[in-house]
């Protein structure tokens, strides 16, 4: 069957892909946000996936205010890299995994999940940026991806609780397909930044830190926040962290296993407007 | 009995709800149509002539006009559709961010680089630093 191996965790900010695009990532400014995804890098390679099953969000590319799905995943052959108004990143079309996609939006729809499910979309730096990071500059991307998108771009994004059940709802699926996978699971964006208003450019370290140490040792007490402390505390766009939660609820100590072990555990201020925060999760047996 | 909005007391904040979505619905489709540079280069040769094929508010229209991004978050925009004509105009989020905040660019980056806006005093409207 597969498994769901570890979960990592990272920022999404579009900078560092216009960075590591432009080869400014030896810059004195960018130099530590890429040092500390070399021990990430490294690991990846040791530990390849088959898939990740990446959670990221859209900003208004794939999904205008026509469409606003909360749950969306990808169950296409492949994805194109988007034109975000600067032109597409120049990095390698994502190659999906139509079969094991499926299955899950089964699986997690018969579950009580009700995602909208997507045959085309494009991908935006939401989605590439994690994988530059991770991944650096590449030809191909070393293994196939399932997108995951979910709407924090209109308020309400989903409850942090509901996230931490879907993540669960996600490991059930994913342990009911026949294939032996391994399979990944990236929960991205964050950590505390506000782009909009007087208030733009807010960083909470001492919030950041405490939620990367509670998504460690205890994510479903975490799951309860409220989105106002989110917004309060980590800025408007701090809210994507939901998302973490639902990588993190795909562990299996959110089906009575061990708690994970802490492979890497990275964060750096500023990258542009935002804190950049990164765990890398392992299953211990 | 009324939604509950705990987040209208966050200070220098407009959180993009339903509300403002409905408010602001024209204004944020006019810039995901800045995605399509055939679209870029007729806003760019004619801003006024472009909009106007909008049913969007003159107020809207003369916020993009004025790139003033606080007051077309006020009438509804959203910072990932208004950045759309940001990188019309070449302009970077941090650059886009700086505008909204009274900041030059440079005062503005020189605070990020210093480890950014402090939560302190910033938490609900009317709040003071705590000493």
């Amino acid at each position: 069957m597969a498994r769901i191996n570890a979960s990592v965790y990272s920022s999404h900010i579009p900078a560092i892909g216009a960075a590591i695009d432009q080869d400014k990532t030896h810059e004195p400014y960018w130099q530590p946000v890429f040092d500390g995804f070399e021990p990430s890098k490294r690991w990846l390679k040791e530990n390849l996936p088959d898939v990740v099953f990446l959670v990221y969000n859209d900003h208004a590319t794939a999904f205008s205010l026509d469409i606003i799905p909360t749950f969306a995943i990808g169950t296409a052959p492949g994805f194109a890299v988007a034109d975000e108004g600067w032109g597409p990143r120049p990095v390698p079309d994502v190659v999906g995994h139509p079969e094991f996609a499926s299955h899950i939006a089964q699986a997690v729809i018969e579950d009580e999940f009700d995602l909208t499910i997507v045959n085309k979309m494009d991908v935006d730096h939401g989605l590439t940026v994690p994988l530059s990071l991770m991944c650096g500059k590449v030809e191909e991307w070393p293994f196939r991806v399932i997108p995951f998108a979910v709407n924090v771009v209109q308020y309400p994004a989903p409850l942090g609780r509901r996230c931490y059940r879907l993540g669960q709802a996600i490991r059930r699926a994913v342990e009911r397909f026949d294939e032996p996978l391994n399979v990944h699971i990236w929960g991205t964006g964050g950590m505390s930044h506000q782009l909009q208003g007087p208030r733009a450019g807010l960083i909470n370290r001492e919030f950041d830190n405490a939620f990367l140490d509670r998504l460690i040792a205890e994510p479903a007490e975490l799951a309860e926040m409220p989105h106002i402390e989110y917004i309060r505390e980590a800025g408007s766009e701090g809210i994507e962290l939901v998302m973490w939660l639902i990588a993190r609820g795909a562990m299996s100590d959110g089906a009575g296993g061990p708690t994970p072990k802490v492979t890497h555990r990275f964060y750096h201020v500023p990258a542009s407007n935002t804190a950049l925060g990164h765990l890398i999760l392992e299953e211990k047996d | 009995m009324a939604l509950d909005k705990p987040y209208k007391d966050v200070p220098g904040t407009t959180v993009f709800d339903a509300e403002q979505s409905r408010r602001g619905y024209w204004l944020n489709q006019f810039c995901t149509s800045l995605m399509k540079s055939d679209n870029r280069e007729r806003f760019k040769a004619n801003e006024r002539a472009y909009l106007d094929e909008w049913p969007m508010s003159e107020a809207q229209k003369q916020a993009v006009m004025d790139r003033d991004l606080n007051r077309c978050i006020e009438l509804g925009g959203n910072i990932y559709f208004l950045a759309r004509v940001g990188a019309t105009d070449g302009k970077s989020f941090q650059q886009m961010a700086g505008s909204m905040t009274g900041m030059s660019e440079e005062a503005y980056r020189e605070m990020m680089v210093n480890g950014g806006r402090s939560i302190k005093g910033n938490r609900t409207i009317g709040e003071k630093e705590n000493p």
